[in-house]
């Protein structure tokens, strides 16, 4: 079993939030961190690996710093990295994202491709989707268990409000990995010096130009404004006799907080 | 809502290290924040060594991590430091446990001992099979092991050992004890009133397992510092091992002190970690806390100098200790900058202790809050590896040439 498995970077999801001047995405010189779905994902792809055999290859797209991403995954055990190295990759919908990763996909088929659930940053939720449908193969999303099932794969997907779907589905196929459904290990201190030794292959934005040729300008999904919200704390004094303060509560539950 | 713990960067610190580093120090973060922090408090509270991490550690690769071969991990001293001082942001008995078996106990035996040591013992410690604890201290003598009691005396294919060993770490919990102690000159045996000439006594380290007849180890009970490690006495009483126990290639006072040296420079990195703790402890603490006119306890004066000090300390600490494990792996590193980094950043970490438990008001009494562990066990690091004082005189001694002790 061949499993390939996007990571993504994200700046850390507890640190302070710092937004760059425009206002439109957050700053470069944050802290950065695995997405965590992604994280999953990668656990869940090497017990795989472990229990049916198979090779486990990691890929991402971003700047130089991404790179950390790859290095983490290779010293948790898999075994060889792809990286998509460009600062455009950061601005890309994910859309163009899909695309990007299709192209490289294409020219070397997988038996399963996992991405996270969503990033922890942009949370679109839709990359490996649409990256199944641009590859033209099956997909499943918020996966929790998969199993092997004759030819193919059984996988257990969590709906709402407690109950889940279990789904049949041939391979290859892409699956959208929940968080928490596995115990994630540490990177060894052995496997940290082991993953230098590990391939790990850059494709430049230039090669991908015919897949994405209009970078992150091709976009379909674009963010205006990005702010911290802000807060209002306003306290108004009803002022007037009993009778009318009521009167005035009443009007103001609602017209203006909607309540009643 | 708990913040889980960030590291203090304040000057790009972390652009002076490359990405194994980064993932090195964040594997060791993430298992300390993880299986440490949530049992600490009841440990220290218990005086309870977490013997159930000895394994888990080990699986990570910490014991000997930077050793080359049988099982090691092969670690630069940069990456071994930043281990460190993960360990000890966690608590100093834990890296204290660590130091040990890696600094004391595997490297001496790495560096001085026979292949058949090196085979028979370094996986079995690398794997945390066996534990190790390191016997220089006596009860008599510290600062000046020159002057140690503990003697051995050839006996055919057997060396005798007697002596007490004190405040040994993990010394009740070891499978091996790496004993130092002066080999009676043979000639002399016979002729009393030569015993004390030291001249033709040799330190030498042997490799005591701990069930041999005539070894015992105690656990010094009523300490107020690294109460969540284990730290006992030694005493050793016709203690008959075969003389391959000897560790070939100890040559005198010099071969302990090279181990210690090892352990300073981790030391040097691990109080580091407490400082940064009790900062970071401290200045979440200052931000929530409300006191005056119902502004948080960080927009006073007091408060921030407390804090701009020891950002600016912790600061200082990371790049000394840093440039003295970038010389450790350039092989330039000299013991006077060991002693410059451990005495310096052991002192910086205690005053920041002082200064957040004094931000943190009654409540940096409490072990709510893990400021006064911190400062309790670094009272230990002070003293032990060399106490501040004598590294005042290591210092004094290198860059004057006169001996002061």
């Amino acid at each position: 079993m061949k499993i390939l498995v996007c990571m993504k970077q994200v700046p850390q999801k507890d640190a302070p939030l710092k937004l760059n001047a425009g206002g439109t995405w957050i700053r470069e010189d944050v802290s950065y961190e695995v997405n965590e779905p992604d994280a999953y994902a990668l656990e869940e792809a090497l017990r795989q690996k472990e229990k049916n055999g198979g090779e486990v290859i990691v890929i991402t797209a971003g700047p130089g710093r991404a790179q950390q991403v790859l290095r983490e995954a290779l010293a948790k055990g898999a075994d060889r990295a792809i990286h998509l190295e460009d600062d455009a990759f950061v601005g890309f919908d994910a859309l163009n994202m899909a695309r990007a990763l299709a192209a490289v996909i294409k020219a070397e088929p997988f038996d399963l491709i996992f991405t996270g659930l969503q990033s922890d940053d942009y949370g679109y939720a839709q990359t490996g989707v649409i990256l199944a449908e641009l590859l033209g193969i099956p997909h499943a999303t918020i996966v929790m268990q998969i199993e092997s099932s004759g030819d193919g794969i059984r996988v257990k997907r969590e709906l709402e409000a407690g109950y889940f779907q279990f789904v049949e589905m041939p391979l290859p196929a892409v699956l959208t990995i929940q968080s928490g459904i596995n115990k994630l290990r540490y990177a060894t201190l052995l496997g940290i010096k082991q993953a230098k030794n590990k391939p790990l292959r850059k494709i430049t934005l230039a090669e991908l130009q015919s897949a994405v040729p209009a970078g992150a300008a091709g976009n379909l999904q674009k963010i205006e404004r990005l702010y911290v919200p802000q807060k209002t704390k306003n306290t108004e004094f009803i002022q007037g006799t009993p009778a009318e303060a009521a009167r005035t509560i009443v009007e103001k539950l609602r017209n203006e907080v909607r309540v009643i | 809502m708990v913040i889980p713990f960030r590291g203090v960067d304040f000057l790009e610190f972390d652009s002076l290290l490359n990405d194994d580093e980064r993932l090195v120090r964040s594997t060791a973060r993430q298992f300390i924040e993880e299986n440490l922090i949530p049992i600490i408090e009841e440990c220290n509270r218990a005086g309870r060594f977490p013997r159930e991490l000895v394994k888990p550690m080990a699986a990570l690769g910490f014991y000997g991590a930077s050793l080359q071969g049988y099982g090691c991990a092969g670690m630069s001293n940069v990456e071994y430091g930043l281990v460190m001082q993960e360990l000890e942001r966690g608590d100093s008995g834990l890296r204290s446990f660590v130091s040990v078996q890696s600094a004391l106990v595997m490297y001496p035996i790495y560096t001085f001992g026979s292949d058949e040591q090196k085979q028979q013992w370094l996986p079995a410690l690398q794997s945390g099979e066996k534990i190790g604890c390191f016997g220089l201290t006596e009860p008599d003598f510290g600062s000046n092991p020159g002057a140690m009691r503990s003697r051995a005396r050839k006996s055919g294919r057997e060396y005798i050992l007697n002596g007490e060993k004190m405040w040994i770490t993990s010394g009740s919990i070891a499978d091996v004890a790496m004993i130092w102690a002066k080999v009676e000159n043979p000639k002399e045996e016979k002729d009393e009133r030569n015993t004390r000439n030291t001249k033709d006594e040799c330190v030498r380290g042997f490799l005591v397992e701990t069930d041999r007849p005539g070894f015992k180890a105690q656990d010094i009970h009523g300490k107020w510092s690294l109460r969540a490690s284990v730290t006992s006495g030694l005493s050793l009483q016709d203690v008959r091992i075969p003389e391959s126990n000897l560790l070939p290639a100890t040559q005198g006072l010099k071969s302990p002190l090279m181990c210690l040296n090892q352990a300073r420079y981790g030391i040097a990195w691990g109080a580091i970690g407490a400082a940064m703790a009790c900062y970071d402890c401290a200045l979440q603490y200052a931000q929530l806390r409300k006191q005056f006119h119902d502004k948080p306890i960080a927009s006073h004066q007091l408060v921030q100098e407390k804090l701009a000090w020891m950002v600016t300390e912790i600061t200082k600490a990371q790049l000394l200790a840093l440039q003295v494990g970038r010389l450790k792996d350039e092989k330039k590193t000299q013991h006077q900058h060991v002693s410059m980094a451990k005495r310096n950043n052991v002192w910086m970490a205690l005053e920041c202790a002082r200064l957040s438990r004094d931000i943190l008001g009654a409540n940096g009494v409490a072990d709510d809050y893990p400021i006064m562990r911190h400062m309790m066990n670094l009272e230990s690091v002070k003293t032990y590896e060399g106490t501040h004082d004598i590294h005042t005189l290591i210092l004094g001694q290198n860059i004057t040439g006169l001996d002061a002790f």
